[in-house]
């Protein structure tokens, strides 16, 4: 159980930074290189789905695993655990803002854009906590091959961060500039 | 009696009571009259009278009011429609509805309550013949308009009932969604519509907007009868409407009431100008057409050459001395600025079109130029959750016709307008 | 009854997933928004679709990343029939 909870967790991180990648791609309104730009929504929202599904199972085999003294009111109110407390309640946090973003992705057409939008801005959220509770609740962390996948992962985070920032990020940002008279 | 096309000799209808005529002014010209009493049979008087509507689309008022009174259930449980008086006016070149509501108010109000009152009793709300039924009122106008509104509302008995609006002075203030917008969400912008406004308006109910100057028509249709009405203008374009005419100096603006299908050449004798010494008329507003100053009957439907859509009822003339491409272009500019920036069509095809319209009455020789501003105006059309990028386009292929010689003209160089010499 | 794809120019961005997924119906203009192929006027905004692009017009719809895209039922208008309203400048 509890190694199943281990990979399930790293499976599930590593699925969430996709998906982000893909977001922001996404948001740019470019296709890349076969994908056309709907198969990038699609990806960017399976993945999402199926990382979400890990983080179910994550969640689900540690509270039955009787090392890991993982109560079900922990899963939904941080900073009350037994272990590791802090790292673990990070845990949490994640855990909830994914919900929030999940239930409202999938309920998009019928709350609205608005809503939907304003619930969404917290996946930027959800990577670094998520990132920060495997740090410091994952016992791999001395693992050589687990720091070179966060590194890679953080830099392609924030690499992606930046290219969201810039000026040039959207592909229809050429054509639009002289849209004021 | 009716009258020959060309003769713009019209006895007052809509200005009968004379300038400011207040509540007792009204009574005395036009007779003591119960409007909610006019709402059986109200709509069908209204076919009969061939009435369109006088805010620029030209729709049948009948057909526009039917839609708003047969949707939904009839009723205690039916939604109550709401009717708005339209006096936006947010084209800069019109001053008829203003003109209007400063000095006959009473006949606009007549209208707004017999109106309501049909709509009222249309859906079966009522059978009181003294109701409207539950139908709610409203008056849109700009600023400068609100105090003599207020002031007659207050004059007239049941004038607390009808609510008081300001319209903001934009250009699309007045577009018939944004008026609602503006009343429910305090926004004067266009909103998409998936559903007619007669079906889904103000807050979710049937809502009819109407323009100022159609009530008043209403008003005296109401109590006058349809055949008073066909008794002037044309039988495809009965009644009279009120044109805002201005022109080159010394011309001054004027406010005239002319009868359906009457010759715009008439119009602007009448008005102090000499057809002969113009370039050009613009006909309708921003979003109406260029015309030579020939032949054109003044009415909503006709074969092209020879008639022209009144729209809003601007007649705007530019003399001789005038270069039409920098009058469009000027126009062409303050259009693009006026977009509600909701769709992108509008948002960038506009200031697009205006940019390339500018460069081409600054003098630039490109012969590209024309067929780029054409491009951009077939593609931005029917794009838009308003009429806007249409009414523009259509001002600018106007131009392109009329201007065809100054067109030319300015892609070799020069300009057949001030001075005959390239800006 | 015929089904039409209305835009919502309000909401629309110009994303292009909808010409992605309707490419027979809709091309792209130069700044990114929509543009119905061979249509004039209103079908530019309410698209008539033929029936076998609707299953695709009803992925666009729920793809569209602003959710600027509905299907409407509404019966054929008659040629020449205008609707009310939406002329600015009253």
């Amino acid at each position: 159980m509890w190694a199943f909870g281990r990979v399930s967790g790293f499976v599930s991180l590593a699925l969430f930074t996709a998906s982000v990648l893909l977001g922001i791609l996404n948001r740019s309104g470019r296709p890349l290189l076969v994908l056309p730009r709907f198969s990038i929504s699609l990806l960017h929202r399976n993945i999402a789905l199926l990382a979400t599904v890990f983080l179910g199972l994550h969640v689900g085999s540690l509270l039955l695993d009787s090392f890991a003294k993982l109560n079900p009111v922990d899963i939904v109110v941080p900073f009350l655990g037994s272990y590791q407390p802090f790292w673990q309640g990070l845990g949490t946090v994640a855990l909830d803002l994914v919900l929030a973003v999940v239930v409202t992705g999938l309920l998009r057409h019928r709350i609205g854009q608005r809503t939907f939008r304003a619930v969404h801005w917290l996946s930027y959220g959800v990577w670094p906590v998520a990132m920060a509770h495997a740090l410091g609740n994952g016992t791999d962390v001395s693992s050589g091959w687990f720091l070179l996948l966060v590194a890679a992962s953080a830099v392609a985070v924030a690499a992606a961060l930046m290219w969201r920032l810039s000026p040039s990020f959207l592909e229809t940002f050429r054509a639009r500039q002289g849209n004021l008279p | 009696m009716s009258q020959p096309r060309d003769s713009i000799r019209q006895e007052p209808r809509l200005l009968a009571a004379g300038p400011d005529a207040g509540w007792a002014r009204h009574l005395e010209t036009f007779g003591p009259w119960e409007p909610q009493a006019a709402g059986p049979g109200l709509l069908e008087v209204l076919a009969e009278s061939g009435l369109t509507g006088r805010g620029g689309a030209a729709f049948e008022t009948w057909r526009k009011a039917t839609a708003a009174a047969g949707t939904g259930r009839k009723g205690l449980l039916a939604a109550r429609p709401v009717v708005i008086a339209n006096g936006a006016e947010g084209e800069p070149l019109s001053f008829k509805d203003r003109t209007l509501l400063a000095h006959a108010p009473h006949l606009v109000i007549d209208g707004l309550i017999a109106l309501a009152a049909a709509l009222g009793q249309a859906g079966g709300r009522t059978r009181s013949q003294a109701s409207t039924g539950g139908t709610s009122m409203y008056v849109y106008a700009p600023a400068a308009s609100l105090p003599r509104v207020k002031q007659a509302l207050g004059e007239r008995p049941g004038g607390r009932k009808i609510r008081v609006a300001q319209a903001p002075e934009t250009f699309i203030s007045g577009e018939s969604s944004a008026v609602v917008n503006m009343i429910g969400n305090g926004t004067a912008l266009p909103t998409d519509q998936r559903r007619r406004l007669s079906e889904s308006g103000l807050n979710g109910r049937p809502t009819l907007v109407v323009n100022v100057e159609t009530l008043a028509q209403v008003a005296l249709i109401a109590r006058y009868g349809a055949q008073w009405f066909r008794q002037a203008g044309t039988a495809t374009d009965p009644g009279t409407r009120l044109v805002s005419v201005s022109g080159p100096a010394p011309t001054r603006d004027v406010v005239l009431e002319v009868p359906g299908g009457v010759q715009l050449s008439a119009v602007l004798k009448e008005a102090g100008m000499d057809p002969g010494s113009l370039s050009a008329v613009l006909v309708g507003g921003y979003h109406g057409r260029w015309v030579r100053p020939a032949d054109h009957a003044l009415t909503p439907a006709g074969a092209p050459g020879l008639t022209v859509r009144p729209g809003a009822g601007v007649i705007h003339a530019l003399d001789l001395q005038t270069c039409g491409i920098q009058a469009t272009a000027r126009i062409l500019s303050y259009l693009a600025g006026q977009s509600a920036r909701q769709c992108g069509p509008c948002m960038f095809g506009l200031p697009a079109m205006a940019s390339v319209l500018n460069r081409i009455a600054g003098g630039e020789t490109n012969p590209r130029l024309t067929s780029e501003l054409d491009r951009l105006g077939r593609l931005v059309s029917g794009r838009g959750a308003c009429r806007h990028p249409e009414g523009t386009t259509g001002l600018v292929s106007s131009a392109l016709e009329v201007f065809a010689a100054d067109f030319r003209a300015h892609l070799s160089g020069y300009c057949t307008g001030p001075g005959g010499v390239a800006a | 009854m015929k089904t039409y794809l209305h835009i919502d120019w309000t909401s629309c961005d110009g994303r292009g997933l909808c010409s992605e997924l309707l490419p027979g119906v809709l091309d792209r203009d130069d700044w990114g928004y929509p543009v119905a192929r061979g249509k004039a006027g209103r079908e530019r905004t309410d698209v008539p679709l033929r029936d076998a692009d609707r299953d695709a017009a009803r992925e666009a719809v729920f793809l569209c990343p602003k959710l600027a895209l509905s299907l409407v039922e509404r019966a054929a208008p008659e040629p020449g029939q205008r609707t009310p309203g939406r002329t600015p400048g009253r």
